[in-house]
């Protein structure tokens, strides 16, 4: 039985909606594992949006079109990303049409509306948290660029799903250029998404925040989407990952078993992925933010030193 | 004659009056004319004395008008100094270019009670709002506490920098943790902050003043409420000035419950501060560990004594609770417990690099920049100060000295680190306190009665809690009641410490500084 592209297109735009809730509710009840507490379940980020959604929108007296746009402007691309990132299947519309370049532009675009609407408001904090999310940007950005052009040189190929499907199918998975790569994707990862050692996801000490203080003025079904937003941010770095380093299982036909399939193997793998994650957080403290600069360099370092070895190896 | 004393005499000569009266006898008290205020704080500079407090009393019901104080300490002498002012011109020479803490007490003693002190550089308001009236004095007799205040449109003066990329961030008084009131004002260049302005006095209570209107044994409960976290340390301190101006002998046992309630203060909030220094570095771990220490701690609190901070439980005359022997293993088996796992902790803490990159050489305050500013206790002991009164100026029990010995830790890195591992050993040495007090307490009744003090007596006494040296200052009015009540928190010369160990740093290292001094805001705002 086969179902169209579309329909793992939709499929798969369902999936990253519904499941980036749980991923981060199974990283939070790691957590708690972790640090021997109590927790909250693994549902309770459906809950937190579900509450922030009743809530009414308090919208600062002098926030301009910027700061309402920008939710929906977030929440968009990230949906959008998820049409592009090869989860479930290989075989989808619009990973033709956008390759990962695009992807790198897309979270820029959120990211540059972000720290837009952290400054429109004119509060303190928000200006502070967008010259900080600035820094991390310019040097995370060339970092990821250059991890995924090692990828791609392995590969030949800029376009995601044909990546994964020629890294699927080769059978020297060992590269040590890719293994160079994973390194800078793994500490790029943190710093994309706001997970310790760089940012802390959980804090409420403002000054110390980097992404959290650009948003900390939005409220109700704003804040919602955001959060929704960064939820599937981490979610599709995960995925990414996978598709880049791991896709084993991925589907290439569009075959519903095989669809069923590849949804049970990325289940494990972002479950494990969680683990990993949790270990890294409860294992560090956060860094100092001039430390970045080194933790941002050496992941540039990782993806060049990457991209030498396949020159030089392969 | 004690060497404060003598260098007193030897700079003023016959300007310098003993004053009988001042309880305990250990404690000097010294009258000198107004202009010879600032002198005597030169010559106690000069015999590198520390300022510990300074204040400023109404004495109109003496039919005098009113009395500046300045309370010195070196090793382990007190001295006060006093000078009087007439009521139509309450001016005094200010000594806060000699010593630096004057500078936050001056302003207080100028904003509150109106004594002007001339020559001080800054005379805003402190603790008082810019939306009282200019003339409303709370603190002096003339004031009447139950009538709402007048409000006028007023505001603070802010300092300023300015230049190119100077940008200031405001912050709070309301701030996103469970936490006290207080605004914080950074001036910062990029991440490096180069200025930072406190401006507390949101949680004013007017508690001095409430003092006055109670009657000596309900003062104990008010003392008790200064600051919800050290409110042992506090009673005690409250009770020790009145037990010296009343003469009471207190039975040795009480003395014995009180330290060991006033170690487990320590233990506990020693404990939640290591955890929330931790935490501020988002290693949260240590955090959910430590806080469940301290709850095994404080709910045995509340098992043996009734109340799981012990507020309360210090009285005038000795203790409310006993303890006996069915408790004594209860608190032996608990010290067991959190002595092993507060060790493994230590480990981690020890042995996390990263964490370890955050606390060292972050919010440093200089050893000599400490001493200027006279800070106590905890911050003291982390930037090379040997200060603890329970060594220096012992109060039962701790002056048996056979009996209760301490080994006080001091480092001289004054960092962050150095605050977090002031504490880790405290804890130890608190914890070895309270088993030999277990094993050594001595029988007998737990308290006596207290009695009041004679009309015009002043009671002083320096008790060191967790945070570090609480002084308390009583005065009996003419008939006999609580004519002027003065508490000195550790907080209210810490506070000018975080002030200045901040500059310097950068902005997002500010809540991990703040917490690792983490003074109190209720005792600074009384």
């Amino acid at each position: 039985m086969t179902g169209g592209p579309i329909l793992t297109e939709f499929l798969q735009i369902m999936l990253l909606l519904g499941a980036a809730p749980l991923f981060i509710g199974w990283v939070r009840t790691l957590k708690c594992w972790a640090q021997s507490r109590d927790t909250a379940g693994v549902f309770q980020p459906y809950r937190d949006l579900a509450r922030l959604f009743t809530k009414d929108v308090v919208l600062a007296e002098n926030a301009s079109w910027i700061f309402r746009f920008t939710p929906y402007l977030v929440f968009g691309t990230a949906i959008l990303a998820g049409g592009i990132v090869p989860m479930l299947s290989t075989d989808l519309p619009l990973g033709l049409s956008a390759d990962v370049i695009v992807l790198v532009g897309l979270f820029a675009i959120s990211r540059f509306f972000t720290a837009l609407a952290g400054m429109d408001i004119g509060t303190a904090f928000g200006g502070m948290g967008s010259s900080r999310e600035m820094m991390v940007a310019s040097l995370a950005e060339p970092a990821m660029l250059m991890a995924i052009f090692t990828v791609s040189l392995a590969d030949k190929s800029t376009s995601l799903s044909h990546i994964a499907e020629v890294a699927f199918s080769s059978q020297a998975l060992l590269k040590p250029s890719l293994a160079f790569a994973f390194l800078a994707f793994v500490l790029i990862t943190l710093a994309e998404t706001g997970r310790i050692p760089v940012d802390n996801p959980s804090t409420h000490l403002e000054l110390t925040m980097l992404h959290e203080a650009m948003i900390l003025e939005y409220s109700g079904r704003h804040l919602a989407l955001i959060e929704w937003a960064g939820m599937m941010k981490l979610f599709l770095f995960m995925a990414l990952g996978s598709a880049l380093f791991f896709p084993w299982g991925i589907d290439k036909s569009g075959d519903l078993s095989g669809i069923l399939l590849a949804g049970g193997l990325l289940t494990i793998k972002l479950g494990v992925a969680g683990v990993v994650l949790v270990l890294i957080e409860t294992g560090l403290a956060k860094m100092r933010l001039f430390r970045l600069t080194e933790f941002l360099g050496s992941a540039f370092l990782m993806a060049t030193l990457g991209m030498l070895s396949f020159f030089i190896l392969e | 004659m004690t060497m404060l004393g003598d260098a007193l005499i030897a700079a003023l000569g016959t300007d310098a009056r003993f004053e009988p009266g001042q309880c305990p006898s250990s404690v000097i008290c010294c009258t000198v004319s107004r202009e010879k205020f600032a002198e005597a704080a030169r010559a106690m500079k000069k015999s590198y004395a520390l300022l510990a407090a300074e204040w400023a009393v109404d004495e109109s019901a003496f039919g005098r008008g009113f009395s500046v104080y300045a309370c010195y300490r070196w090793g382990r002498e007190y001295l006060i100094v006093r000078s009087g002012l007439p009521a139509d011109d309450p001016q005094f020479p200010s000594i806060t270019k000699r010593y630096l803490p004057a500078y936050r007490f001056e302003r207080q003693m100028h904003s509150l009670m109106g004594v002007v002190p001339a020559g001080h550089p800054d005379l805003r308001p402190w603790i008082k709002f810019e939306d009282w009236p200019r003339d409303v004095y709370p603190l002096r007799k003339s004031f009447d506490p139950s009538k709402p205040m007048q409000r006028i449109k007023g505001e603070y003066q802010w300092s300023r920098a300015e230049g190119e990329g100077v940008y200031e961030i405001p912050v709070g008084p309301v701030h996103a943790g469970i936490i006290e009131p207080g605004h914080f004002r950074f001036q910062a260049v990029g991440e490096m902050v180069i200025n930072l302005e406190e401006r507390l006095g949101y949680v004013h209570k007017g508690i001095e003043k409430r003092f006055e209107a109670l009657s000596w044994k309900d003062g104990a409960r008010l003392a008790g409420r200064v600051s919800g976290d050290t409110t042992v340390a506090h009673g005690i301190a409250y009770c020790i000035a009145l037990e010296s101006m009343t003469g009471c002998s207190v039975p040795l046992r009480a003395h014995w419950i009180r330290a060991l309630l006033l170690e487990r203060e320590r233990i506990a909030n020693h404990l939640g501060d290591i955890g929330a220094i931790c935490n501020d570095a988002a290693f949260a771990f240590m955090l959910y560990q430590l806080s469940r220490l301290r709850e095994l701690l404080l709910r045995t609190n509340h098992r043996l004594f009734g109340h799981r901070l012990t507020m309360d439980r210090v009285i005038p005359g000795g203790v409310s609770v006993d303890i006996d022997v069915s408790g004594r293993a209860e608190i032996q088996a608990e010290l067991a417990e959190i002595s092993r796992d507060f060790e493994k902790l230590v480990t981690v803490y020890d042995e996390s690099s990263s964490l370890e990159d955050r606390v060292r050489d972050t919010g440093v305050l200089k050893p000599e920049k400490a001493r200027e500013l006279c800070v106590v206790g905890i911050v003291a002991r982390a930037s090379g100060m040997n200060l603890d009164c329970r060594i220096f100026n012992p109060f039962p029990p701790y002056d048996e000295y056979d009996r209760l010995e301490l080994d006080v830790p001091v480092k001289v890195t004054g960092d962050v680190h150095a605050r977090a591992w002031v504490r880790v050993e405290e804890v130890r040495e608190s914890i070895r306190i309270i088993r030999y007090i277990l094993e050594n307490m001595p029988e007998g009744p737990i308290s006596t009665e207290c009695g009041l003090p004679s009309p015009e007596a002043t009671g002083f006494s320096a008790v060191e809690g967790w945070r570090g040296e609480i002084i308390y200052w009583l005065q009996a009015g003419p008939k006999g009641e609580i004519n002027r009540c003065m508490v000195r928190d550790p907080s209210s010369v810490n506070w000018l410490g975080l002030e200045q160990a901040i500059p310097g740093n950068i902005v997002p290292d500010f809540p991990l500084c703040n917490k690792s001094f983490n003074q109190s805001y209720s005792g600074h705002d009384l």
